[in-house]
């Protein structure tokens, strides 16, 4: 079942003679349960379509539809309330808020989502387990490695359960094993039957995914299916 | 949700300490200026009433400044206790004499009264003036407070007998110390005014207190001023004093007071509030990517301003709640130093508090929607 449909979607950034056009264009299908790699040299727009695709951003032209429901035109609010049900994100630099806890950092989207206290602090311990920090819930992020800040980031992305997981290069600022251990995750839960959409610019990172889509100038260069 | 709020505004202001404390100094001074000066205020305000209650406020005085004629007659005292609303009239007449007390030989003020004038604030030992000693005009007297004490340092002066103007007399009482509120009586011998009329060979009388019933003050003025105008044939006079026109300036004062704390209180809050409104513009600005991360995580536009509408409001409370502490101890000891009482009434404590909450709201409106206006996708680039 197509999930995700991005149909001649441009972004062009600022006005007049300082207009650059990012993405010229793109046409996109995913399909519910697929984990797919966007693959890009840097500065070729792949940042720019996750947080469009993430809803974080607006685009300049084109449609995009996530499951059956047309995203433009939805307002602030409602676009909040989307993310938070239907997305969960993991960036580079894992973004955990310093002055929370790992427990308090995982259980924000819920408290978003007005789940009662009881409900989030099974959901947020589970999740914490799961991501193999089940003995580090209280500690702050700068009393955790790199790799243990992202997977603490991962549980805060999955705590919702949301339909689409968005990673923008989630290994990129993390060395081999713990990328390793990232990646473990990830086959995880494509396993588990979750969409996942993954950044990089690393061809063998991008070899893990199922589909590796080629993105150069803000175009689609080809498409790539790997298993 | 409220309670995440609650908790997350009070994490960022204890992380921020010294900052959070310098910002909420203006509303510290603010609302303890506030505080000492309305404890103050009404402390002095209440010693004042109570001075007043004790003494009467139903009392007015009556002072004649004829040239022509010294005073009224005893009947026209008479008819004056007869107008409504009247419960007694109480004369006083003056005289210094050569009186005679224990061996020594001095002028002293004898002062007339008549029975009215004595209750158990008044006289302090022995007994006050009777109906009969008025009317049978007896030679008793009561010592004022100081003239007693110094006369009779380690005896009772009653039942001794002192020379006034050369006839004998009987001391029955001493009189309590006099109120700030009259004519002292501390040095003075207070003989019967019928008595002391006859001895010094007066028909009048110049000075005399009107006690009237709870409420009837002004009914009574008028109608005094009344007849007394009829009886001095139209010329004014005499002067009515009531301590309700005492009581009524004390109120204007007062209001005066009051007015200038407004002002004081207006300006030292106006500056508080933007002190917090300023740091929370800094704050904003300082958090851009942990506001567009919250939204990514699907914090609303609503609850992001709901956060640092908290924030402010708390560092505002907590400077309301500080002021409030310090004023009260400021006011404690300034009362103490003026012997006035000292009340910290719950409803200036609510005003004060309730004031500091407008103040973060008021002041922090606008960082708030600042931050919640902030595009999620502005806010993560500036991670
Ligand atoms: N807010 C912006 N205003 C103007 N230009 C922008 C803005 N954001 C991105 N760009 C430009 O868009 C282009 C694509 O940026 P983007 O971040 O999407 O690249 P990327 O593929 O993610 O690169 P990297 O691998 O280095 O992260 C870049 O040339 C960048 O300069
Ligand atoms: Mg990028």
């Amino acid at each position: 079942m197509t999930f995700i449909e991005v149909e001649a979607l441009t972004k062009t950034y600022g006005l007049g003679d300082n207009a650059q056009t990012v993405l010229r264009g793109i046409d996109l299908e995913i399909q519910e349960g697929e984990f797919v790699a966007i693959l890009g040299p840097s500065g070729s727009g792949k940042s720019t379509l996750m947080n469009i695709l993430g809803c974080l951003d607006g685009y300049t032209s084109g449609r995009y539809r996530f499951g059956d429901k047309d995203v433009t035109g939805l307002s602030e609010t409602e676009l909040s309330l989307f993310r938070n049900k239907q997305i969960g994100f993991i960036f580079q630099q894992f973004n955990l808020l310093p002055r929370l806890s790992a427990y308090s950092n995982v259980e924000l989207p819920l408290i978003y989502q007005r789940s009662s206290k009881a409900d989030r602090q099974v959901r947020t311990k589970q999740m914490l387990t799961r991501v193999g920090l089940g003995d580090k819930i209280d500690a702050f992020p700068n009393q955790l490695s790199g790799g243990q800040q992202q997977r603490v980031a991962i549980a805060r992305a999955l705590v919702t359960n949301p339909s689409l997981l968005l990673a923008d290069e989630p290994t990129g600022a993390l060395d081999q094993a713990n990328g390793r251990q990232i990646m473990e995750l990830f086959h995880d839960l494509h396993a588990e039957g979750k969409t996942i959409i993954m950044i990089t610019h690393d061809i063998d990172i991008a070899r893990e995914a199922t589909r590796i889509v080629h993105v150069r100038d803000g175009k689609i260069e080809k498409e790539e299916r790997v298993r | 949700m409220i309670r995440e709020n609650i908790r997350m505004a009070w994490l960022t202001v204890i992380s921020h300490k010294m900052r959070s404390f310098l910002t909420i100094l203006g509303i510290v001074i603010g609302t303890a200026s506030i505080i000492a000066l309305m404890t103050i205020i009404s402390g002095v305000t209440d010693s004042i009433n109570e001075e007043v209650a004790t003494f009467g406020a139903d009392r007015m005085t009556v002072q004649i400044e004829d040239a022509s004629k010294s005073g009224v007659s005893v009947a026209e005292l008479e008819r004056l206790e007869a107008i409504d609303g009247v419960r007694s009239v109480s004369p006083t007449t003056t005289q210094q004499t050569d009186v005679y007390v224990t061996a020594q030989t001095s002028t002293q003020s004898v002062v007339g009264k008549s029975d009215t004038y004595f209750d158990d604030s008044t006289v302090a030992t022995g007994r006050g003036l009777t109906p009969v000693d008025l009317e049978q005009q007896t030679h008793v007297a009561l010592l004022g407070d100081t003239l007693a004490k110094e006369a009779f340092p380690t005896t009772s002066p009653l039942g001794e007998t002192i020379v006034v103007g050369g006839i004998r007399y009987t001391v029955v009482g001493t009189l309590a110390p006099s109120s700030e509120f009259s004519m002292s009586t501390d040095e003075a011998i207070v003989i019967p005014v019928t008595t002391a009329l006859q001895q010094f060979h007066q028909n009048t009388i110049a000075s005399f207190d009107i006690y009237t019933e709870a409420g009837q003050s002004e009914t009574v003025n008028e109608a005094v001023t009344q007849q007394l105008t009829t009886a001095f044939n139209g010329r004014d006079t005499f002067t009515v004093t009531s301590f309700e026109d005492a009581l009524a300036s004390i109120d204007q004062i007062n209001a005066l007071l009051s007015m200038l704390l407004v002002g004081i209180a207006s300006i030292s809050l106006l500056v508080g509030g933007i002190g917090i409104m300023n740091m929370m513009l800094v704050s904003v600005t300082e958090r851009t990517s942990e506001i567009g991360l919250r939204k990514a995580l699907g914090a609303t536009p609503g609850k992001i301003r709901q956060q640092f509408l908290f924030e402010s409001v708390l560092l505002s409370l907590l400077g309301g709640f500080i002021g409030v502490v310090v004023g009260g101890l400021l006011a404690f000891g300034l009362t103490l130093v003026m012997g006035v009482p000292f009340t910290l009434a719950s409803s200036t404590i609510g005003l004060a508090l309730g004031f500091s909450i407008l103040i973060g709201v008021v002041f922090g409106y606008i960082p708030a929607r600042k931050a919640s206006n902030l595009q999620p996708i502005e806010a993560l680039r500036n991670a």
